[in-house]
């Protein structure tokens, strides 16, 4: 990982691609399928998000001194997101393909744009705040390497 | 830089609603339009009649969805906070939707009154929006293709409407002007320097967002804005010194090439999307992409073409650009904003909010698609035969008709909602 903007997109794409998957499996109603991708996108993004609630965001803070600014924003958009999450589990679990493309749907945009902000404008700020800080590059990427 | 990327972000609902929920009206009356003109209107291009059909669609549906899209875009995707959005929003959405109205019945009907009213409403409420929003994409620090992009599009947006205010005031005050020669280049600023640039520089955001494409090249999405903008101020200055033919052609295929290039490459991106599902917006932007290369063959043909040929392809060449390429994208776009904007409204007020497919069930918005396809297949054939504009304009009206419908519907049942968590609130 060379720089916390390219490690951390990198991890993004990983989450889109599980995203992928399980929506193109519902739709075709391979309900096996979409439960096993629905359950690694689920899990990859709880430690993108631990990764950055716990590691990225606090050290952000700390070398800022912005604690009420953009990492506030995005962790508003965390609770979001997973509330989207929690209708797609119900989805998988009622096997309501409607319901879980519906929720898929909308997930996407709201995970999409947040993905923007953060790429755009969060992390080239943090590697400008926090710089190539070894140590910290390498938490992150332990954080994030235990989802797979 | 903090206060630049404080992330407040969206601004309220009613910034970019008013501006997306009009749009489509305005659509409504191009399509009477074309009914009460006739085919009379395709036989007389470049007539005031044909002007104020053409201004109906640019000013009315084009420039009023793109001005309310960039309000919500540039703070969301940019972090650029504009001063006062809702004051932006009630300048620029009130001049352009009186400003489009004033200065299509002056050119309908002839009445210089009208564009005497028409052009200082445009202008000093165009001008307002293009500083405020220039400078809010000018302070943030967020890099990258998408912000020179919007940054390039606002910019040529205040060049075209000073071209289009000249060319306005030529006839309502016979300023002492060259129409002949205004009127392309503000054809050419709107059409490539506002309205493409803004639509690459969008794309490069929404195009990989909404289907999960790679991202456009690097070098691409850096150059194009650019070449564009370069292209459009060489096109302008070798039409108003009146240089060779042979040169203003050259530079017109350069721009058809960046379209077709912008073109090309997204198809090749759509084509190599993760996500499978397809959508409305999926179908409005291929058709766009599909009707930009259209226009593209057109365009190269024309040169050879002559007499009253050229002036059929020219006209196909308009529709093609106008209703295939922009109209397309912008419906497209509509699709995803207003019922995100919704949404995003609906979920802070209510623990389980209605998600975007219910706001705007699909199957209604892929019917309107197919309506909006078969007007473009219509208009884009009346200058061929001309009686084509009948069904072409009953078919547009109704596509914008059940497009707006669509988009009300969904507003209608979030302000239900809405009234109803308030009712039920502690």
């Amino acid at each position: 990982m060379k720089n916390i903007s390219d490690g951390m997109q990198e991890h993004h794409k990983g989450c889109d691609e599980q995203f992928a998957i399980a929506e193109d499996a519902a739709g075709r109603g391979d309900w096996a399928a979409c439960e096993a991708a629905f359950s690694r996108f689920r899990e990859a993004l709880e430690r993108h998000f631990d990764t950055e609630e716990n590691v990225l965001f606090p050290a952000f803070e700390q070398r800022s001194g912005m604690f009420g600014g953009p990492t506030q924003v995005m962790r508003m958009e965390h609770t979001q997101i997973r509330s989207m999450i929690a209708q797609m589990e119900a989805a998988v679990k009622a096997r309501d393909a409607d319901a879980f493309c519906g929720a898929a749907d909308t997930q996407l945009v709201l995970m999409q744009q947040h993905n923007m902000k953060e790429e755009n404008i969060l992390y080239p700020m943090c590697d400008q705040t926090l710089g190539t800080d070894a140590a910290l590059l390498e938490e992150i990427e332990r954080s994030l390497g235990a989802a797979a | 830089m903090a206060a630049a990327l404080s992330f407040e972000q969206a601004p309220p609902i009613s910034v970019p609603l008013r501006f997306l929920l009009t749009a489509p009206l305005f659509g409504i009356v191009f399509g009477v339009f074309l009914l009460w003109q006739g085919p009379e209107l395709v036989e007389t291009r470049g007539g005031f009649p044909a002007l104020a059909a053409t201004h109906l669609v640019t000013l009315g549906f084009m420039l009023q969805a793109m001005c309310g899209a960039l309000l919500q875009v540039s703070p969301v995707s940019t972090g650029a906070n504009v001063w006062r959005p809702r004051l932006v929003a009630w300048v620029a959405h009130t001049g352009i939707s009186a400003g489009a109205l004033a200065l299509t019945a002056g050119l309908a009907a002839e009445r210089l009154g009208w564009l005497r009213l028409a052009v200082p409403v445009l202008v000093a409420s165009m001008a307002f929006y293009a500083v405020v929003v220039l400078a809010a994409l000018l302070r943030t620090s967020a890099r990258g293709a998408t912000i020179a992009a919007l940054r390039l599009a606002v910019g040529a947006l205040a060049v075209t409407v000073a071209l289009g205010a000249a060319a306005a005031g030529a006839f309502a005050w016979s300023w002492p002007l060259p129409v002949a020669q205004l009127a392309p280049v503000h054809a050419a600023w709107a059409v490539f320097g506002w309205g493409l640039t803004l639509v690459a520089g969008v794309s490069y955001l929404v195009v990989p967002m909404f289907q999960l494409t790679p991202a456009y090249p690097a070098a691409f999405s850096f150059w194009l804005p650019r070449v564009v903008i370069g292209a459009v101020i060489a096109w302008s200055v070798a039409h108003m010194t009146e240089a060779g033919a042979g040169v203003r052609s050259m530079l017109g295929l350069v721009l058809l090439a960046c379209g077709a290039v912008f073109a090309s490459v997204t198809l090749r991106l759509q084509r190599r999307r993760r996500r499978k599902l397809t959508d409305a917006t999926f179908s409005f932007f291929r058709i766009a992409m599909i009707s930009m290369l259209a226009a593209v063959a057109a365009g190269v043909v024309l040169p050879w073409a002559e007499g009253g040929l050229r002036v059929r392809i020219e006209l196909v060449l308009g529709i093609l650009l106008l209703i295939g390429f922009f109209v397309s994208v912008i419906n497209g776009m509509l699709y995803r904003i207003v019922p995100f904007v919704l949404w995003l409204h609906l979920q802070k007020r209510m623990p389980i909010a209605p998600n975007m497919n219910q706001l705007v069930p699909g199957a209604r918005a892929s019917a309107q698609s197919r309506l909006h396809l078969a007007a473009l297949a219509c208009l884009a054939c009346a200058p061929a035969w001309p009686p084509l504009i009948y069904p072409g304009g009953a078919l547009f009206a109704a596509s914008c008709a059940m497009l707006e419908w669509n988009l009300a519907q969904a507003l209608r049942v979030c302000v239900r909602l809405s009234a109803a968590a308030r009712g039920s609130a502690p």
